[in-house]
């Protein structure tokens, strides 16, 4: 990121998203969560399962409605998107899915696959334009143009991740949502599918919210971070800030459950346990900025003593 | 410690399907010393999971074994075993962990019972016995409020506690062996933690041998005392953890070191290993890693390479370590770790 102000492109503010709303199996997926992505940055969300980091990516792209709260996306509120503006939306923000397997249809050829959103926006105005474009898009995410006839059984799980991308990526869109892209992978794969959406993103300049559980792989590929625990932001930050100067006890748990490849670093790990009532005892807590672009949420009180520990 | 409890000799496991054989394992010997972990890592399709598959006599029908592999377990051969032995050896002297606790626990069977069945099966105590003792198992791998929860299903815990139970369960019968097949792989990395800590913990209290299956190289750092590296059903490296972490020597160690981020790699320095691993149903002549290995020397397209002897405890099979090969200069990272290796060797001396 640099350091001229950066446009936001996606705009959380003050999101809910509650299940069952009112009854006494009520939850809050989503609990009064805002932050921006900026265009052109990685933001990367992180979370235990049930944290709401994979609600919140569904959420942004109109899949599941939202109690309360604003989501925008340049410039425009996405919940009141209709017709022109909607389809122009849904072409500009794609999702890449977690299992390969499971997110493309075993029984469509790769090419109508790819094809599928250049067909339902009507971006090729002929059949040769539409094959040149599905060659284009192979070729981007490293496959071969013989492999556009062929059906998703075909192929090993990284190929199948990268006929994903290059789905997601066949429309021209300014945002994609990675929802554990690589978690499905073998460790060997996983750094080639990584590679190539760092790739991606710097030569089509894109924006990318990448959700997943991966610690490691998160900090390597995103610039910020957002910590989700419970339905709420607690810390966010750029990635360095966060790993190197975790603000928040849970941030700071999570960081030390990481097992680190070196024996001798592990042989010394010690894991921070997580006491959760600073989430559970009613006081009110808001995102308070402890370093600059440094966010943590905590109680004024609880934000200095948080600084003062930095120094 | 250097008292082997099992030993495997030149196993090879084939599975007969309608396309051919796969050739799953190809020749893997190694051995368990009492009281020690040793980690098996390598991606899937590697024949670490068909490997311990084999050790607990659960492979499937369609799986064959030829007459000179051997799985020596206190001097008896496992592969010689009847179906009726089998069930002797397995939860009772060789117990496993499985990976995913939702579907390795029975969902219509009370825990405390899941726990009790293999002292029920194979120490004949009775059920009310046996349940007492389940209560202990059930203390011991930090179930909290352990007499409340005996009666509980597998659905109403969390994925934590249920490898829990799953733990306690292999632990029951107190086995000499416990095979752990990504273990934590289904877990979050907090519960991860605490469900490592936990093994680290029992085996101290009862000296059992673990073999340990994983692709995450950070837990091996953290539980392993040997490590294995498989690919394409072969060894193709194994020393103490060590010499593994900061000495390795096969490529495939070096790309599995470098393709796995930490928090400190810097961007534009995560290097994937190109391509994907050789179908087992033809395994290519030769090295099996050889295409996919920017290393890789005329040789290894020809003949497959023995393992070359770097320590007496560390062995790598790759042409590179011949004294005829050229001397090749290994990624940065590696050349770090070598670094440290050289250090951490003048120390000792």
């Amino acid at each position: 990121m640099t350091e001229e102000t950066p446009k936001k492109l996606v705009e959380l503010k003050d999101l809910q998203l509650y299940f069952n709303k009112g009854k006494s199996n009520e939850v809050r997926a989503i609990d009064h969560v805002s932050f921006d992505i900026y265009e052109g940055e990685v933001f990367g969300l992180v979370g235990e399962s049930g944290s709401g980091k994979t609600t919140i990516g569904r959420t942004i792209l109109k899949l599941y409605e939202p109690t309360d709260g604003t989501i925008t996306f340049d410039g425009k509120d996405v919940t009141k998107l209709k017709g022109k503006q909607l389809s122009e939306f849904r072409k500009n923000s794609q999702m890449i899915f977690q299992d390969p397997q499971a997110s493309l249809n075993g029984r469509m050829k790769v090419r109508d696959i790819i094809a599928e959103g250049i067909d339902v926006n009507h971006l090729a105005k002929s059949n040769d334009e539409r094959n040149n474009r599905v060659q284009e898009l192979l070729d981007l995410v490293g496959l071969n143009k013989d492999h556009s006839s062929r059906y998703p059984h075909e192929f090993s799980g990284g190929q199948r991740q990268r006929i994903g991308i290059a789905r997601a990526l066949a429309v021209d869109p300014k945002f994609i949502i990675a929802d554990e892209p690589i978690s499905a992978l073998d460790v060997s794969i996983q750094a080639q599918v990584v590679n190539l959406m760092k790739e991606l993103q710097k030569k089509h300049s894109l924006t990318y919210l990448f959700i997943a559980h991966d610690l490691s792989m998160v900090k390597y590929i995103s610039d910020r971070i957002g910590v989700m625990h419970w339905g709420k932001l607690l810390e966010i930050g750029t990635a360095d800030a966060v790993y190197n100067h975790p603000l928040h006890p849970y941030t700071k748990s999570l960081l030390s459950a990481i097992p680190v490849p070196d024996p001798e670093v592990e042989s010394n790990r010690q894991h921070i346990d997580y006491d959760s009532s600073i989430e559970t005892d009613g006081k009110e807590r808001t995102m308070l900025e402890v370093n600059p672009g440094h966010f943590v949420l905590a109680t004024e009180e609880e934000a200095a003593a948080y600084k003062l520990e930095q120094q | 410690m250097s008292n082997p409890i099992l030993k495997v000799e030149n196993l090879h496991v084939n599975f007969n399907t309608y396309a051919g054989t796969v050739k799953a394992i190809r020749d893997v010997s190694f051995d368990l010393n009492e009281g020690e972990t040793l980690a098996i890592v390598g991606e899937s399709g590697s024949g670490k999971s068909v490997t311990t598959k084999t050790l607990m006599g659960l492979n499937a029908k369609n799986a064959s074994i030829p007459d000179n592999s051997r799985l020596l377990f206190k001097d008896k051969n496992l592969l010689a075993l009847t179906e009726e032995e089998w069930q002797h050896v397995r939860g009772n002297e060789i117990a496993m962990i499985f990976q995913d606790p939702m579907t390795s626990l029975d969902p219509t069977m009370k825990i405390g019972h899941q726990i009790a069945e293999p002292l029920v099966k194979h120490r004949g105590i009775s059920e009310k016995e046996a349940l007492a003792r389940a209560l202990e198992l059930m203390k011991g791998v930090g179930i909290p409020d352990a007499e409340e929860h005996i009666n509980d299903y597998p659905h109403q815990w969390s994925g934590g506690m249920r490898q829990r139970a799953v733990i306690a369960i292999a632990l029951a019968a107190d086995p000499e062996i416990l095979i752990a097949d990504e273990p934590t792989t289904a877990l979050d990395v907090t519960i991860q933690a605490q469900i490592l800590n936990l093994m680290k913990k029992l085996q101290k209290e009862s000296n059992s041998s673990i073999i340990f299956i994983t692709h995450d190289l950070g837990v091996v750092a953290g539980m392993a005392d040997r490590v294995a590296v498989m690919y394409a059903g072969k060894i193709v490296e194994y020393g103490t953890v060590d010499e593994i972490f900061f000495n390795p020597q096969h490529p495939y160690t070096w790309g599995l070191l470098n393709s796995m981020p930490t928090t400190d790699t810097e961007e534009g320095s995560l290097q994937a290993i190109p391509g994907t691993p050789p179908d087992l149903l033809e395994p290519p002549l030769g090295d099996a890693f050889a295409p996919r290995n920017v290393y890789a020397l005329a040789i290894d397209s020809r003949e497959e390479p023995p393992f070359f002897k770097v320590s007496d405890t560390h062995y790598a099979a790759t042409w590179l370590l011949d004294e005829r090969a050229p001397k090749v200069t290994p990624p940065k990272q590696i050349l770090t770790r070598w670094a440290h290796w050289q250090e951490l060797q003048g120390q000792e001396a």
